[in-house]
């Protein structure tokens, strides 16, 4: 059982299974409060410090209300330069209320150039999202917000569930921007994927739609790693990522992605940054 | 559940010959005003809001728009309202219309304020068919749970497995429906407003209950695939219907400019989505860009324009 596998049991345990109807309240003056989240800052932190006068390490966009539960699009921005002896080496993206409340934690090196990363994410009930940046170094930083998920209309589940079956897999991968060699360049990454949380009850079956999520991401540019990725279902249906890496001359941007049935999936884009 | 119906039918008798100290323990159940459009036809325009609305407000729950059609057998229940207690009014103004059993309950969709009324039709004896699209099941399935916390949390509604009301007779293409002396010819539709919308079409009067595939004054929301919508409402447009009950907002008989008027709303955001995916713009920039574009006329546009931009994008970023 690997880490995320580990803390994504203790977080479903603390949270217990089965929707929101039983999700925490959490009162958005006072993040530190959430029952899940100090559970999981026991497990993950042990005693160690973190700090949350973190605006010169780590920012956090998010709306305040989820104006579509099943997107809410995510922007964690980091003001650290990666150089070797002091680079942000993971980035911790938590929802408390969500289920699962570790939603991805994600791996940087001083190959990525910036640690920063957008996606879109799940979000089961009124919650404290948080962002944790952990330093090579061990220092921690932690930046917090308080989304709304709006509306009954509203749900996480997604919008055409046999229509995401039948693109599952299907990718699409590029470099934003021109590309200059040693400066970080922005890249996207698409993948077409349900994303089945497995916590959906069938509720004439009693049976439960099986979880299918994608679980691990894997970036490397000319050979080199700058981002790797353990991911939940509290990632949207059709991951989305936007991250950075830094071009030196030509290369491939090759991305690997597994999801929870062993099913593998590849693409690469080649990056020509001139010399 | 069957002694609530029986209650309810005593105190409907205990008003209409004023026998009050027959029925006075039991619970008075106001029914839903409800206008007779057609023959047979009977509509009750909800309020132009959100569901679930706020715990003491007289609009709670009740926004959908919700109808029955009485046949010489039976009746047919279409869309039962956004909580169990608004089923139970919907089936007190059955009631009082007619005494005939009800055969059908059909749900135009998965949304709350379509379905949480049918645990009130579920009492009755015997019970009815519950109706809906195949694809109904699933995303009802999906969706309870946070229906059921939406109504513990904004109006203190505490809701058990049994009030969430599944099909028992699926409708994957087409189905008719016979109430005596009229027949109901409902048509299951490939992904639009959600993916399991559902229409139904009175043959007698020609009265078509097209569900939130059309929206009037009440701003189009998207919960299924917004081309797939555009492409729907083009199939829609050639249905020979006399009147037409919409989802949301009043019924119209002449509902062309109705029909127009949502696609103008809805390629607006196609239009402005793609050209902000090709200027390269995020999801986050690309709603901002476009949070006060195409909304005039509309209600309820800062409870949906951006939730509408927000769905477009992550559908159409997925073009060829």
């Amino acid at each position: 059982m690997n880490t995320l596998t580990s803390l994504l049991l203790a977080g479903a345990l603390a949270a217990s299974l089965g929707g929101p109807a039983h999700a925490q309240r959490s009162d958005p003056e006072n993040p530190d409060a959430n029952a899940t989240w100090q559970q999981l800052r026991t497990t993950m932190f042990q005693a160690r410090t973190i700090d949350t006068a973190a605006d010169t390490i780590i920012s956090l966009e998010a709306p305040e209300r989820a104006q579509d539960a099943a997107i809410v699009p995510i922007s964690i921005r980091t003001h650290v330069e990666q150089r070797p002896e002091r680079f942000i080496e993971r980035v911790y993206l938590m929802i408390d209320n969500n289920p699962s409340p570790v939603g991805a934690i994600f791996h940087f090196t001083p190959a990525s150039g910036r640690a920063d990363i957008e996606t879109r994410v799940r979000v089961d009930a009124y919650t404290h999202v948080r962002a944790i940046a952990e330093m090579n170094t061990g220092e921690l930083y932690m930046t917090t917000r308080f989304v709304k998920a709006s509306g009954g209309c509203s749900a996480p589940p997604g919008k055409d569930m046999t229509a995401a079956m039948a693109s599952l897999g299907k990718m699409r991968f590029r470099v934003e921007g021109e590309v200059e060699p040693g400066k970080p360049a922005l890249a996207q990454l698409m993948i077409s994927h349900p994303n089945n949380s497995g916590l959906v009850m069938d509720q004439l079956t009693r049976m439960y739609t099986p979880a299918h999520f994608v679980r691990r991401i894997q970036v490397s540019y000319a050979g080199q790693p700058v981002l790797s990725a353990d991911v939940d279902f509290s990632i949207s249906e059709n991951p989305n990522f936007r991250f950075y890496f830094v071009p030196t001359g030509e290369g491939e941007l090759k991305a690997e992605v597994i999801d929870t049935n062993a099913l593998r999936f590849e693409t690469a884009v080649e990056v020509d940054a001139g010399s | 559940m069957r002694s609530a119906a029986s209650r309810l039918r005593c105190s409907l008798a205990a008003f209409a010959l004023a026998w009050a100290g027959l029925c006075s323990a039991s619970p008075d159940i106001e029914p839903l005003p409800v206008e007779e459009i057609a023959p047979g036809v009977h509509v009750h325009v909800g309020h132009q809001a959100t569901w679930p609305g706020a715990q003491g407000d007289e609009r709670a729950g009740d926004i959908a728009n919700l109808g029955f059609v009485v046949g010489e057998r039976c009746v047919a229940v279409i869309d039962t309202g956004g909580s169990p207690q608004l089923g139970q009014r919907l089936l007190a103004a059955v009631r009082r219309v007619s005494t005939r059993p009800v055969c059908y309950v059909i749900n135009t969709h998965v949304h709350p304020d379509h379905t949480l009324g049918n645990a009130a039709f579920a009492a009755l004896a015997p019970a009815p068919r519950f109706v809906g699209h195949a694809r109904l099941k699933a995303s009802l399935a999906a969706r309870a749970p946070f229906y059921r916390e939406a109504l513990a949390r904004d109006l203190g509604l505490a809701t058990d497995d049994a009030d969430i009301v599944y099909p028992d007779l699926e409708v994957a293409d087409t189905l008719t429906l016979e109430l005596g002396g009229r027949s109901l010819h409902l048509r299951a539709w490939p992904t639009a407003h959600t993916d399991n919308d559902l229409s139904v079409l009175d043959d007698a009067s020609a009265t078509l209950f097209a569900g939130d595939l059309l929206f009037v004054a009440h701003l189009p929301v998207i919960d299924g695939r917004l081309l797939g919508w555009l492409e729907v409402m083009d199939a829609l447009a050639r249905l020979d219907a006399a009147r037409v009950v919409p989802g949301h907002g009043a019924p119209v008989a002449d509902w062309s400019p109705a029909l127009e008027a949502q696609r103008r709303y809805l390629s607006g955001v196609r239009d402005g989505i793609r050209s902000a995916i090709a200027a390269g713009r995020t999801i986050t920039e690309a709603v901002e860009a476009l949070a006060n574009t195409g909304v005039d006329g509309w209600l309820l546009t800062e409870d949906f324009h951006r939730r509408n931009l927000t769905a477009a994008y992550a559908e159409l970023e997925w073009e060829d």
